[in-house]
C-alpha cells in the first residue's frame, strides 16, 4: 500500500505538479512545493543522514522545522532542513554525512 | 533595511494571530511575523472537533478555526502586516529585533512585542530513540493531515494524553493501523471519550507500560516494551516485543523560550506549565515591559485557551501605548471569563495551580 493518502473522510490534499529530483544521483517522484523530506517518506525513504560523532542513521522528527534532524545536503547546500524546504523540479539532493563539508 | 511598528507580533498561530486582530482592531499599527508559509500555527494540522465553551469554537475543527482567524487577519489589513515565512531571529538592545526572510534580513524597531512562539515536542529516553520512523505526534500530523502522507502502515503511539488519544485516531482515519497506546501512568492520562474512541475501534490501551528499546538498524521495524510497577520501576522478565514500521512520541510539550530569554525576562520552572516560561502577570506581560507573551510559550494548554491568552494580550498591549480604553477592557473581561470556565473543574486543576504559581511569584518579585 502506498504511503500517499487517497481517501480521507475530512481532507483534500492539494498536489502541485509532479516533478523528478534525485537522491545521491538515484531518480526519484514527488510533487513541487511539499516538503523534500515528505517527498522521500513517500518513496519510502526514511533515512536522511548520517549523524556527526556515532553514524547513527537519522531521519525527520519534528516536521515543522525546529529539531534539525532532517538535514541533507540540497543542490550543494548542506545542513538544508528539507522537513521545511519545499521540493522543486532536479534538486539534488544527498544524505549528508556528519555535518557535511563545503567545497573550498 | 529597517521597519517600524507599535505593535510587533512573534508567531501566526492561534495567540499571535488573536493578539494581533485585537490589536489591530483596536486601532494600533501591528507587524506580525511567521517563519512557515501559512498562517494558523498548528491549527492547520488539528481535523478533530474542539471542545470548551460553546461562545468559542466547540464543536469546530481546528482547520476551520485557523481558516476564520484567517479571514480576520484579512478584514483587519489596513492596520496589520503580515510578513510570511519570515523568522524572528533575536531580540537586541530595547526594542529591536532581527527579522530573517528568504532573501533579506532587516531591523524591526518596536513599542511592545507579543510573543507567541508555541512550543517544542518533548522526546523520550530509550534505546534507539533516534532511529528513522520515531515521529513526533505533531509531525505525524504534519505529514498526515497537511501533507497527505502516511507515517507508516503500523504504528505504536508512546503517551495516551488527548494528543495520543486524538492522533490515533486520525491515524486509523488516515488508514494506518495503530498497534496499541503505550501510557507508563497506571490510568489513561487524556479524556475517556477520546480513549473509547479508539478502543472501540480496536487499538489496545496499554497502561502501566513503557518503551524499552526501538527495533531496527536503518529504521523502525518494532519495539521491545514490558510492565511497570507502581513506583515506575521495570519488571523484570515482562518484556515482549511488538512490531510496527513507526513510533509516535505524544509525550508532552515545553514552552519555545528563546526570544523571552534574549530580551532578560525573568523565567520560572513550573513543571504545570511544561517547564521554563517567562514570569508573567494577568495581563500576559512579563517582567519586561515592552514584551508579552501569549499561548503556549506562557504555558502548555491549548489552542482555545491561546485564543484568549493572545486577545488579552494584544488588547494590554494596545493600551499600554494608547493608554486605558473601554474597548479593550472588555476584551480583556470577556476572555478571563471565558478562561475561567475552560480551566474550571478537575481537567483544568494542574494549569490552575501552575497559574498560581505564577500570580504568586510575580506578587513576590
Amino acid at each position: 500500500m502506498s504511503l500517499r493518502i487517497e481517501e480521507h473522510p475530512i481532507l483534500t490534499f492539494k498536489k502541485g505538479k509532479k516533478v523528478t529530483f534525485t537522491l545521491d544521483g538515484k531518480k526519484m517522484e514527488g510533487f513541487e512545493g511539499e516538503p523534500i523530506a515528505a517527498a522521500l517518506h513517500a518513496a519510502g525513504i526514511r533515512l536522511l543522514r548520517h549523524s556527526p560523532h556515532k553514524n547513527r542513521a537519522r531521519g525527520f522528527f519534528c516536521a515543522i522545522g525546529r529539531c534539525s534532524s532532517c538535514m541533507m545536503e540540497v543542490n550543494g547546500v548542506v545542513n538544508t532542513m528539507t522537513c521545511i524546504t519545499p521540493l522543486a523540479a532536479g534538486m539534488e539532493v544527498k544524505t549528508q554525512k556528519g555535518h557535511g563539508a563545503i567545497e573550498p | 533595511m529597517s521597519r517600524h511598528t507599535e505593535i510587533f507580533v512573534v508567531g501566526g498561530g492561534p495567540a499571535g494571530l488573536s493578539a494581533a486582530i485585537v490589536a489591530a482592531e483596536l486601532g494600533g499599527k501591528v507587524l506580525l511575523v511567521d517563519d512557515n508559509s501559512k498562517l494558523g500555527g498548528q491549527l492547520i494540522k488539528q481535523t478533530h472537533r474542539f471542545f470548551g465553551s460553546s461562545a468559542r469554537d466547540a464543536g469546530i475543527r481546528g482547520i476551520s478555526i485557523a481558516d476564520k482567524l484567517c479571514e480576520d487577519v484579512q478584514a483587519h489589513k489596513k492596520n496589520l502586516q503580515v510578513l510570511l515565512d519570515t523568522s524572528a531571529v533575536g531580540f537586541y538592545g530595547d526594542g529591536e529585533a532581527g527579522i530573517l526572510s528568504p532573501d533579506r534580513y532587516e531591523k524591526v524597531t518596536y513599542e511592545r512585542v507579543v510573543v507567541g512562539t508555541g512550543a517544542v515536542e518533548n522526546s523520550l529516553n530509550f534505546e534507539n530513540n533516534d532511529l528513522p520512523g520515531i515521529y513526533g505526534a505533531g509531525a505525524v500530523q504534519t505529514l498526515m493531515n497537511v501533507h497527505g502522507i502516511r507515517p507508516g502502515q503500523k504504528i505504536l503511539m508512546i503517551g495516551s494524553g488527548n494528543i495520543g488519544l486524538i492522533v490515533s485516531y486520525q491515524l486509523l482515519q488516515a488508514g494506518v493501523q495503530v498497534v496499541g497506546v503505550v501510557e507508563a501512568m497506571p490510568t489513561i492520562g487524556g479524556y475517556l471519550v477520546h480513549a473509547s474512541k479508539i478502543r472501540r475501534l480496536g487499538v489496545p490501551i496499554m497502561t502501566g507500560h513503557t518503551i524499552v528499546r526501538a527495533l531496527g538498524t536503518d529504521g523502525v521495524t518494532g519495539a521491545l516494551l514490558c510492565r511497570l510497577d507502581d513506583k515506575y520501576q521495570r519488571i523484570p522478565n515482562t518484556e515482549f516485543e511488538v512490531a510496527c514500521d513507526c513510533i509516535c512520541l505524544a509525550v508532552g510539550l515545553s514552552p519555545l523560550i528563546d526570544l523571552f530569554q534574549q530580551a532578560k525576562c525573568k523565567m520560572v520552572f513550573v513543571p504545570e506549565l511544561g517547564g521554563l516560561v517567562p514570569l508573567h502577570d494577568g495581563n500576559m506581560r512579563t517582567t519586561n515591559p515592552r514584551v508579552y507573551v501569549a499561548g503556549d510559550a506562557s504555558g502548555i494548554e491549548e489552542a482555545t485557551t491561546a485564543i484568549l491568552g493572545g486577545r488579552i494580550a494584544g488588547a494590554r498591549a494596545y493600551e499600554s501605548i494608547h493608554g486605558p480604553s473601554a474597548a479593550a477592557q472588555k476584551i480583556v473581561d470577556d476572555a478571563n471569563l471565558e478562561l475561567k470556565s475552560l480551566r474550571a473543574g478537575s481537567t483544568g486543576d494542574r494549569i490552575r495551580w501552575g497559574r498560581e504559581r505564577l500570580s504568586q511569584e510575580i506578587a513576590a518579585c
